[in-house]
């Protein structure tokens, strides 16, 4: 950090709003976005860098769930009843680090991502998933819903299936988020979207509610650390509520194919991103 | 489980789905019954919606309270002479011990780590209000599932370990 300065307060703000509007639309946390410009473009500490994404992860969720749990779009249920899995896996992930080679795991995690890049290729036309069936677990505890769609103009009523196999995704994203210390807002969303086959605006938005409660448990792991400077993660947590604000904003409009079309080259680029950590190379 | 008629009535809607076109026949569902009925468990239906309001004012009072703390530590620092230094973006306080040591002088840093520590506490109260609304509605098994995410989180933290 050569020089610090208001304007260099002023520039991470301004990414941070990016990263929230992003972040809140797709359901991801925007560490892919902050991360890199946080040390590539202002030379800061990784340390550091990952302390304030997971404020940003945070502020990502709380600033759109306001919104989304609002306006009906989160499934709460769905979320708490996944958080489970989502959690005992991130703490069981963090236990594994030290066993298992990151670096083959990035590899072969960004390659399973890539791969799920095709099935949502063929999916790219689909504003709605359809003849989706509650299985007995679904059933059970009652996670199919309704919401209202703004786009369409009707409230949409859908059901959740393959809802064991969901779980067990989640537990991987947990797994993998607590191994890799990456956010898992990607694997939810392809869970609920391509498992569970929930409607997008769903998936990603019960995704959002997600990330905030898995990142909470490490928010305050890394605040006692000390990994997170508040002179960056102030103006990042203001940009990105400001960011999941408008971005919140923008999806209830927005319809659930263009909603696809936003996520697709977001996912692929995750996906590259992971096996070029694979490789040593950070970007 | 009670048996709920429009459990019945909306698994059969979805298997019409599967041959009509969707587009056409929800409009039809929409208009021909109340919304609240396409909703499985009906007689739950207003609760869980006041659950979802309450937890929806939660979120927002807590963001706008954290940003606003926020907000006046980056004001705070601001005025202080030299404000933005170096040496204050690696010295900071990071205990809630020097955290409240600090806001009894009103240290900028420490007034913006308050903002912060309320923003990260968000998605716990979140989950306990949640815990607490299904008890209310006499939901065991989501009374549970809420109360066992608490759980983990707050193991989580007191192991140090945690996902992203």
């Amino acid at each position: 950090m050569a020089h610090l300065s208001l304007v260099i307060l002023l520039l991470i703000f301004g990414g941070a709003i990016l990263a929230g509007i992003i972040g809140s639309l797709v359901g991801l946390g925007g560490g892919i976005l902050l991360v890199p410009m946080l040390t590539l473009a202002f030379g800061l500490p990784i340390h550091y860098a990952i302390g304030t994404s997971i404020v940003a992860v945070i502020a990502t969720s709380s600033g759109s769930a306001a919104a989304y749990v609002r306006d009906r779009l989160t499934n709460m249920r769905v979320g708490l009843f996944l958080e489970v899995a989502t959690t005992i896996g991130a703490v069981s992930g963090a236990f594994l680090t030290g066993f298992l080679v990151p670096q083959l795991l990035f590899v072969i995690f960004g390659i399973v991502l890539l791969i799920s890049v095709i099935p949502l290729v063929f999916k790219i036309g689909e504003e709605l998933p359809k003849g989706v069936r509650n299985d007995r677990l679904a059933n059970w505890l009652h996670l199919s819903g309704s919401y209202p769609d703004r786009h369409l103009g009707r409230e949409v009523p859908y059901q959740v299936t393959h809802t064991p196999q969901g779980l067990g995704m989640m537990y991987i994203a947990g797994v993998l988020s607590g191994l890799l210390g990456i956010g898992s807002g990607v694997f939810k969303v392809l869970a609920m979207d391509t498992i569970m086959r929930l409607p997008l605006k769903v998936s990603t938005t019960t995704s959002n509610f997600m990330i905030g409660v898995t990142a909470a448990a490490s928010a305050g792991i890394y605040f006692s650390r000390g990994d997170i400077p508040p002179l960056i993660a102030a103006p990042v947590a203001l940009g990105v509520l400001a960011g999941a604000f408008a971005g919140s904003h923008l999806l209830a409009r927005l319809s659930n194919k263009t909603l696809r079309l936003i996520f697709l080259p977001i996912m692929a680029i995750i996906a590259v991103q992971m096996v070029l950590r694979g490789f040593g190379l950070t970007i | 489980m009670d048996v709920n008629p429009s459990v019945f009535l909306k698994r059969y809607d979805t298997t019409l789905m599967k041959d009509l076109h969707f587009k056409q026949l929800v409009p039809e569902i929409s208009k021909s019954q109340p919304v609240s009925n396409l909703t499985p468990a009906s007689s739950q239906a207003s609760s869980k919606e006041s659950t979802g309001f309450i937890i929806g004012l939660i979120l927002r009072g807590g963001v706008i309270l954290s940003a606003t703390i926020t907000c006046i530590g980056l004001l705070l620092l601001a005025l202080t002479p030299g404000g933005v230094t170096e040496h204050r973006l690696v010295t900071f306080p990071h205990t809630l011990n020097d955290v409240w040591a600090g806001l009894q002088g009103l240290h900028p840093q420490a007034v913006i780590a308050l903002g912060l520590l309320l923003l990260i506490a968000i998605p716990v109260i979140t989950v306990t209000t949640a815990a607490i609304a299904f008890a209310l509605e006499r939901d065991r098994r989501f009374t549970v599932i809420a109360l066992t995410v608490l759980a983990i989180l707050i193991t989580s933290f007191l192991l140090g370990k945690g996902g992203a």
